[in-house]
């Protein structure tokens, strides 16, 4: 069992202290019980059931949301298609479109609630909800508002129209940023919604529910019902429903997809990865050593497109590394709704025993595993930002995706072999390039087998930016003119 | 050629001479092997006569041909858009001066004459058709997107990878260029399961691509029993997509269960016209690439 730590190495904690600069919580409203959100009211459940969200940075429970069953469904799904044929159809496209920029609208009004119950219900850091989940979020309700009215021009030679009931499966590393992703691009298509957020995050899918009701969206045109894996099956087998959406595991998703076989349903999935991060000897390596930092640790990890394997040219290796491990060094873990957080809380319990046991199979198939020796909270969920080297490709973490903050480190000599490494896995998110060279950066970019490549920076994402994974990362893409046509009839 | 419409239009003296009977092979990796099962089953005309003894192609021709797809996908992927195009438009030329040929063929398994003239001219045509969206496509689908922070982003489509089509049972030729040309012509390789009625018009199919300098490996051509295709050809994990457009429900809820397996593409032309770039993009996979603007 190798086990370093960074003790000896640079101290940074010693010269460089933080004062504590929380967000306050005060002004934020949440109730204590969440009910279903269907055809416009919160309506009990009628299982009668409810379940406990919890605050993954202190294990405090924050509210009680209703656990939806078979009968549930049923019910949001009927809301939803009645919404369809006698609302949403029948007005005309532009002002379809004005609802969702409404909803946009309301989203950046409140951006600031929204951010700060992300992060208590997710464990994320304040600094990425309020500066990437929520912005990023309404941006997308305002770019796909504008395309109601414009969908003629985005498939030539086609005519459009919307599929009918999309049910919409997310999880929760994103989980008010996936509830836009799915919704707005429906919605604009002219399709209504059943949305089911993740069970550990459902908060702010809820407050946007209330959004939605002070947007006078109507009653029935989206629908958004809490609950586990159960309701989350009750929404893919109901026959009322036209297309599916999920975003989640492979393992989750190919089931998905096996339950739909036999069906009319159509789909999209948006699954897991295991992304290449490469960086060549004349990449700009400081550069390089944040853009794999922000790459494995954004999020804690919790990412699809991670950057969870980096591949560095031989030549450059020891001077990465180093670097690496010192900028870990300065990674504050901590309070989610501290300012100068860079590592939030590991999002449930299950997530982090899952990463725990990942990383003892790291150590005990012979990698070597550094971590951090940064202080982290008694209370709550945390995992250090840890690093492997002396891994091979056929590693367990090397191959499986482990959606935490951990990194798998090899090397390479030349541009064929780091392209035979990277591609060799069955995921194809993701993937990054750091080099100096244009012509390398093409190169590169066109021969990995992945949906969205990242040259000399890494997880940006934007309204107008399709994404999406190649083989067994899912189907379809989400965002832009490409995330249109999974919620179209083309004929 | 001693079938009744050569015979005819020769002279009647070409009648004593004794024909020369052709062996009908599959077509893999560029080449024309027997199945390797050894199997065979017997192609009867209406009377009942048998043609041909036909390659009853197995799980294992199948295998080959995807390892065959597999070494031929990167440098297919690679080739230029025009390099492609003038290939497809080569075949298109190859078939036009072996039309006589086709309808010859497609009347023995039973098509009449008009029909069979109408089909293969039809093939002609979409295969330029297709040979013309080769450098067209990518421009019409992509697009730059004008993202909000500092970065030239765009999105493009690239090959989904090996695909395996399930052909269509009732047009010999049609089936095939309809279901193989937007495929290869988006730069995937690919697999064709044949019409089972129509296997003498497939091999012939395949040896005009083999006279038009397409690659080996990029069509493989596996004539045989569909039913047992069903099964292999959606359950192979190194395949990304499966097309299959005239499957009865039952078999096509197989394929869609086999898909999951490794989350293949399932596609059906069936509801999309046969000239149609939408044919070519639902074998693609949209890349987005995202660089930063800066010194």
């Amino acid at each position: 069992m190798k086990k370093s730590s960074a003790k000896g190495g640079l101290k940074f904690d010693t010269k460089w202290s933080y004062a504590p600069a929380p967000e306050t919580p005060d002004h934020i409203q949440l109730k204590e019980k969440y009910d279903l959100f269907i055809n416009g009211k919160f309506t009990a459940p009628s299982s009668k059931k409810y379940f406990d969200t919890i605050n993954p940075a202190t294990e405090k429970k924050i509210a009680s949301v209703a656990d939806a069953n078979a009968a549930d469904v049923d019910k949001a799904v009927t809301a939803a298609r009645t919404a369809q044929q006698k609302v949403w159809s029948k007005i005309s496209a532009a002002e379809r479109g004005k609802y969702i920029y409404r909803i946009a609208r309301v989203m950046q009004e409140k951006a600031r609630e929204l951010a700060i119950i992300e992060s208590i219900d997710g464990g994320k850091p304040i600094r990425e909800s309020r500066d990437i989940d929520v912005p990023l979020a309404a941006a997308h309700f305002f770019y796909y508002a504008g395309w109601a009215d414009k969908l003629e021009y985005a498939f030539p030679g086609k005519k459009t129209a919307p599929l009918g009931v999309a049910g919409q499966i997310i999880p929760w590393n994103f989980p008010l940023l996936m509830a836009a992703w799915k919704i707005a691009p429906a919605l604009a298509a002219g399709n209504t919604v059943v949305l089911k957020p993740a069970e550990t995050t459902p908060l702010t899918a809820l407050k946007l529910a209330e959004i939605l009701q002070e947007a006078d969206l109507p009653p029935g045109v989206v629908n958004i019902i809490t609950g586990a894996g159960a309701t989350g099956a009750a929404i893919v087998n109901h026959p009322g429903i036209d297309k599916i959406a999920f975003t989640g595991s492979t393992d989750v998703g190919k089931i998905i997809q096996k339950a739909l076989a036999g069906t009319d349903k159509k789909y999209t999935l948006e699954l897991g990865g295991k992304a290449a991060n490469i960086i060549f000897e004349d990449a700009a390596i400081d550069q390089a050593v944040e853009g794999i930092v922000n790459g494995i640790f954004f999020n804690q990890g919790h990412v699809c497109c991670a950057g969870s394997r980096l591949f560095v040219q031989e030549g450059i290796a020891k001077e990465v590394i180093r670097k690496l491990k010192d900028r870990i060094q300065t990674l504050i873990v901590g309070d989610p709704l501290d300012k100068n957080t860079d590592i939030g809380a590991i999002n449930s319990k299950a997530q982090l025993n899952k990463i725990k046991s990942l990383v003892q199979i790291g150590i005990k198939e012979g990698g070597e595993c550094w971590q951090s020796d940064c202080d982290v909270p008694s209370k709550g969920f945390w995992f250090r930002p840890t690093l492997f080297t002396n891994v091979a490709q056929s590693s367990t973490i090397v191959q499986e995706e482990i959606f935490g903050p951990v990194l798998a480190i090899q090397t390479f000599r030349t541009v064929e072999e780091v392209i035979e490494k990277a591609n060799n896995t069955p995921y194809g998110l993701s993937g990054g390039v750091w080099t100096d060279k244009g012509s390398k950066v093409f190169k590169v970019s066109s021969k990995l087998r992945a949906g969205v490549i990242w040259a000399n920076t890494y997880n940006k994402f934007d309204p107008t930016s399709p994404f999406g994974g190649y083989k067994e990362s899912g189907v379809g893409r989400e965002g832009g003119l490409h995330g249109l046509s999974p919620y179209l009839k083309l004929y | 050629m001693a079938t009744k419409t050569a015979i005819k239009n020769t002279s009647a003296s070409a009648s004593k001479r004794l024909d020369v009977k052709k062996t009908y092979k599959i077509y893999i990796d560029g080449k024309f092997p027997r199945t390797e099962s050894g199997r065979f089953y017997a192609l009867k005309d209406a009377a009942g006569n048998v043609i041909a003894n036909v390659c009853r192609g197995s799980r294992k021709d199948l295998r080959d041909a995807v390892v065959s797809n597999r070494k031929a996908q990167n440098d297919w992927s690679k080739r230029s858009a025009y390099n492609k195009a003038q290939i497809l438009y080569r075949i298109a030329e190859t078939l036009e001066g072996r039309k006589a040929q086709f309808i010859d063929t497609m009347m023995k398994e039973g098509y009449k004459e008009s029909n069979a003239k109408a089909e293969v001219e039809a093939a002609i045509d979409l295969l330029v058709y297709y040979a013309g969206w080769s450098d067209k496509y990518i421009q019409v689908f992509s697009t730059v997107n004008p993202v909000e922070s500092s970065h030239f982003n765009f999105s493009y489509p690239e090959p989904t990878g090996i695909v395996n089509v399930i052909c269509p049972q009732n047009q010999a030729l049609l089936g095939i260029v309809s279901h193989a040309a937007p495929v290869i012509i988006g730069g995937n390789t690919c697999t064709l399961v044949v019409a089972e009625k129509h296997p003498l018009t497939a091999v012939e199919f395949a040896e005009v691509i083999h006279a038009s300098d397409l690659p080996g490996g990029v069509i493989n051509i596996i004539t045989g029993y569909r039913k047992e295709f069903i099964a292999h050809a959606s359950s192979h994990m190194d395949v990304n997509a499966i097309i299959c457009s005239d499957v009865d429900q039952e078999q096509r809820k197989t394929i869609q269960i086999n898909a999951a397996l490794n989350v293949k593409r399932v596609v059906d032309y069936s509801k999309e016209e046969t000239a149609s770039p939408y044919r070519i993009m639902s074998c693609q996979e949209i890349k987005t690439t995202w660089h930063p603007i800066g010194i």
